[in-house]
């Protein structure tokens, strides 16, 4: 048994595929501005080789339970080490690759799974971990249970991404309790795994390159122009 | 360079579905699915001829059926929920060997099932016959941002060489004497994926520096460019033609 999260087509109704989908390339659009101003000129050759990181994560499995086993989705993983649009977008384009060369996620499903995984997942996983911060920089284990709560966070938000897009345009004939509790309960279990892989991982990284974690760095320092002709 | 052309999915061949520009073929995929997941689910006889549709394309793609089949097993990652439907659904019920199940809920795991399957059997059509660098160069065309197109061809350059690499790490611990059973092989292997991420970064500042040294400005140059003709658009666009015709079938039958 293999859980995945990736929608198929026909979960949801026709138009609120297209609806989500929309969602999906105005967040891109969005998230592939603001990746420049994170990454500067690196852009592009870096958050290929990040996204390239995730893909292969995702293909590593884990052991659930006896003969169940998942992969990291790696949203929160991603967005504590390169910070929420890099991620996002690196999450998104995996997400549109297993569509269209893995048969991996329907095609109609595009939209609503990029809004869960790469948008909700990683902004929430972010906006958590973004909170514990001070705690995160105070001692490597703030550091290990940000990494597992805001990957706890993320996943089950995808989740309850996905019970909001059933409530809006769901195709079966399930009552929405069932829906909820079904993957609620389901993610709660699957982002615990999330979360201590998260944690793990993200102190593997800490220890030996901390500059390289986007959580642990330090604002920019504020560039001070004095003279003249300079706009404020 | 040998990573990066092919994919597990793709079927070598020169039919005319193969020679079709990527970009047709990702459009009229979409449009395939929409039109299936847009056919009301009462319409039982219209999703068998979306798949006579999709039939008729693997024909002319000369892709065997089989070929298909036996990899649109693919693991459905939804079967739970379509399997509690029936169980769960609001009444009326039906008897069926003992067990009363709901009437909607049987028809939504119907729904779930059938939309599903066709549509894997759409990306894997669409995976088949589309080699990696048209699939990249039809994204361009199609007006996906240079950023993500950039991000995507490297990513698909690289991502065999860090599987590999994922590979080769698992294998060294193993050579160590790390046993990988059960849940304690989670913190040798997270731990390793922590390492993974550092020597992918560093390659990629490498990466980086390399292009740099042999002219990158930020975007990829373009190598070919030969838009798609109008025909070629007809041809790709024929079966959706058809399946928008069936799923209006679909509407009236329902």
């Amino acid at each position: 048994m293999h859980v995945a999260m990736h929608m198929s087509d026909g979960l949801v109704n026709a138009p609120t595929a297209l609806g989500f989908g929309l969602v999906a390339i105005l967040g891109l659009t969005v998230a592939a501005y603001q990746a420049r101003a994170d990454l500067d000129e690196r852009t592009a050759p870096m958050a290929g080789l990040v996204t390239a990181f995730v893909f292969a994560v995702q293909m590593i499995n884990f052991p659930i339970l006896p003969g169940a086993s998942g992969h990291l989705l790696g949203g929160a993983l991603v967005a504590i080490l390169v910070g929420p649009w890099v991620g996002s977008l690196c999450i998104a384009i995996v997400l549109v690759v297993q569509a269209l060369l893995f048969a991996d996620g329907g095609l109609t499903a595009l939209g609503t799974n990029i809004t869960n995984m790469a948008f909700v997942g990683v902004f929430t996983g972010y906006a958590v971990a973004r909170a514990m911060r001070p705690l995160a920089r105070r001692s490597r284990a703030g550091l290990l249970t940000t990494s597992f709560v805001a990957a706890l966070v993320n996943t089950v938000a995808a989740a309850l991404a996905f019970v909001v897009e059933y409530t809006i345009g769901g195709a079966g004939g399930a009552g929405l309790g069932t829906v909820f509790t079904l993957m609620v309960g389901l993610h709660v279990l699957i982002g615990i795994g999330e979360g201590v892989i998260t944690a793990a991982t993200v102190g593997a990284v800490a220890a030996a390159r901390p500059d390289l974690v986007y959580l642990l760095r330090e604002p920019a320092p504020v560039v001070r122009t004095t003279g003249e002709g300079v706009a404020p | 360079m040998g990573a990066g052309h092919a994919h597990p999915l793709y079927l070598p061949g020169v039919s005319p579905v193969h020679r079709l520009p990527a970009e047709v073929k990702v459009v009229a995929a979409l449009l395939l699915a929409i039109c299936v997941v847009a056919t009301p689910r009462e319409a039982f006889s219209v999703f068998a001829g979306h798949l006579v549709v999709l039939a008729v394309i693997w024909t002319a793609a000369r892709i065997p059926p089989l070929w298909i089949l036996r990899r649109s097993v693919i693991e459905l990652p939804f079967v739970v929920l379509a399997v509690l439907l029936p169980i769960t659904g609001p009444p009326p019920t039906i008897d069926w060997l003992g067990f009363a199940l709901s009437e909607p809920g049987l028809l939504g795991a119907w729904n779930i099932l059938v939309k599903g399957t066709l549509g894997v059997l759409i990306s894997l059509t669409l995976a088949a016959t589309t080699p990696l660098p048209d699939l990249l160069l039809g994204l361009q065309r199609l007006r996906a941002p240079a950023l993500v197109v950039t991000i995507a061809t490297l990513m698909l350059r690289y991502v065999d060489l860090i599987v590999a690499e994922a590979r080769r790490m698992r294998l060294a611990r193993l050579a160590r004497g790390h046993d990988p059973r059960f849940l304690w092989q989670t913190g040798a292997t997270a731990r390793g994926v922590g390492a993974l991420f550092l020597r992918t970064y560093e390659r990629g500042e490498r990466v980086h520096l390399a292009m740099l040294s042999r002219g990158f400005t930020g975007a990829m140059p373009r190598t070919v460019d030969d838009a798609p003709t109008r025909r070629q658009w007809a041809a790709g666009l024929t079966p959706v033609a058809a399946a928008v015709l069936l799923a209006a079938a679909g509407w009236n039958l329902a």
